[in-house]
Order: C-alpha cells, then structure tokens, then sequence
C-alpha cells in the first residue's frame, strides 16, 4: 500500500496539481483551460491526468459531498479488536458492506488502545449508525474482541491538502 | 430522516454521478450531462452553485500524496476538557493538519480530538508529531494505515 512511490511527480505534473488541488475549471473545456494556464498543449493536460489516475496519485476524478448537506448527519469512526491472523478477510469482508465509507487496519497502542480495524459508518442519526454497527458486530462474531465508536460532534478544522506552488 | 437541505432530484442525480469517474475529453461536462439528459450549461451552473452552498465540499481530481512520495496519517490526542481550547489553537495552528475533529464515545474514550497529517514527504510525518507534542506538552498517538479494504465513495443521496 504505501512505501515507494507508484510514479515519479515531476515538475510539470506538479504544476498541474498545484493548479486543480482546489479544484477543476466549471467552464466547457476544463483541461484546455488549464493547459492555457499552464502553457502546454490540451493533449499533454489529458494524458497525465490519465496517467496520474493510472498510478493512483490521482484516486479518482469527482465531486465531494458535505455528508451533512446530502443527509449524512452522524458519522461514526467504528474501531475493532480483532486477532492479527484474521484482519485481512474481515476488513475485506467490512469494507465491502455499503455503509462503509472507509476500513483500514492500523496499529493498536497498548495499553491505550486495543483497536486495530477502524471502519467508518454514515448514517441519518446515531441510531442508524449504532445498528449498523451492530450489523458489523454480528459479521465480526467472536472474532470481535472488544469495540468502540466515536462519534465526530465538531469540525475543527477542514483544508485538505495543500501543497506548495 | 432530515431534509437534504436544498438539493432536488437533478442535483441529487449529478452528485450521484460524480462521485465515480469524470471524463478526461475535450467537453467532460457535455459526457457528463448527456448521460443525466441535460444541459452542459445547467450542469456547470448546478455544480457551482452547490460549490457556493457547500453541498459539496470539492469537485476536482483526489490526490493520493502517498503515492507522490508523500504521507497522509491519521493521529489522535486525549485533550483534557479544561485545556481543549489552547491545545486545539496550537493544533491548528499546524499546516500540516489537513482535517481535525472533535470525536466522543458511548464509552467514555479519552481519545477525543483526532487529525489528519499531510507532508510532502513521508519523514515530514514524524517531525510534525514532535512539534505538535512539544508545542502542547501533549502525547500524539499516530495510526498509520498497515493496510486499506476497499475504500470509495458510494453514499446515495438521501431526501
């Protein structure tokens, strides 16, 4: 997943993610537009994004929705303990479920923190987001060993990133 | 269930759609609006007046800084309740702190703020973690992804 780079950025592919990271153009022919910005031919803008997709330093093409402006109004960061041997088939078996927006596996801190699969559930209230829970809960069985959910109850802050021109 | 505050049947349609794949061609929005049966022009106008309204957050391509070399890390603090406000204030402060939120449990979690760390490099994450402890005199606990299972966006608008 992580590690070495899947292709190296260079100073073009640079300018133009410097040039579209809050966004791309609302005019008729977007990457025209940023090719004339950035002084190269509407060709070369589509190939590397095309390319930039291909790598995956570009997820993907589209539009964020405010999850509380499309009806999304609690969110619960769902964190399980379950055994190392068995995290890989269940977090795909999690990830897979289409409440979940996202599931990885990360470190426990002990004693601290004995979670190392966190699943992150949508829903319109904390109620449906508890009994979606509970779906999981029931998916897990006694792999489950322990749960938590946090709830976010503030933003407090909201840029993404942003790197330097 | 709440209200979709302002959105109607086109817009939910559009946002639908844009959460897959845009179109890499001359006229995206043309692709984009033919699929939806109509106009590129009330495509274009319907997205930027969702931009404005903040019905959506974004519309662009989602780098993966990771795969520029970069790190992308979520950590966590237990911020005592009498100290929230200077700890958040020297949080923020960060511009490596992409997000922060506030988070609380049924069962009583102390892990109550938690952060996303972006850097252009992957050392940049661990020096980040330092300055922040040492400018708040607090523990970061990092959690770095080990592994990602099938993550996309895939929330249907709801009315």
């Amino acid at each position: 997943m992580s590690g070495a780079p899947a292709r190296a950025v260079d100073t073009i592919d640079r300018r133009l993610i410097v040039a579209t990271q809050s966004g791309l153009p609302l005019v008729a022919r977007p990457y025209h537009q940023l090719a004339e910005e950035l002084g190269i031919a509407p060709e070369e803008v589509m190939e590397r994004l095309a390319s930039m997709l291909d790598s995956g330093v570009i997820r993907r093409i589209g539009a964020v929705p405010n999850h509380y402006a499309i009806g999304y109004t609690a969110n619960g960061m769902s964190v399980w303990d379950v055994p190392d041997e068995r995290i890989d088939e269940l977090g795909a078996r999690i990830g897979a479920l289409d409440f979940v927006t996202h599931c990885y596996h990360r470190p426990r801190k002990l004693p601290e923190w004995p979670y190392s699969l966190f699943a992150m559930v949508h829903g319109s209230s904390r109620a449906e987001v508890q009994a979606k829970v509970a779906e999981i809960a029931a998916l897990l069985g006694a792999d489950c060993r322990a749960y938590d959910v946090l709830f976010s109850t503030a933003i407090l802050k909201k840029t993404g990133l942003r790197i330097g021109g | 269930m709440p209200e979709a505050a302002g959105i109607d049947a086109i817009d939910r349609a559009i946002i639908d759609s844009l959460q897959g794949g845009f179109p890499i061609c001359e006229r995206p929005y043309a692709a984009v609006a033919e699929a939806l049966g109509i106009g590129e022009e009330q495509l274009l106008e319907r997205l930027q007046a969702m931009l404005e309204a903040r019905v959506l957050t974004r519309f662009g391509p989602m780098f993966q800084v990771e795969r520029m070399g970069g790190a992308f890390v979520l950590a966590a603090m237990r911020v005592p309740e009498a100290d929230w406000q200077r700890v958040l204030d020297v949080v923020n402060a960060f511009p490596q702190v992409a997000h922060n939120y506030r988070r609380e449990s049924d069962r009583h979690c102390d892990f109550n703020m938690w952060f996303v760390l972006a850097t252009e490099t992957a050392d940049g994450i661990a020096s980040a973690v330092r300055s922040i402890e040492e400018a708040s005199g607090l523990p970061v606990f990092p959690f770095p992804k080990l592994r990602e299972y099938f993550v996309e966006m895939k929330l249907a608008v709801r009315t």
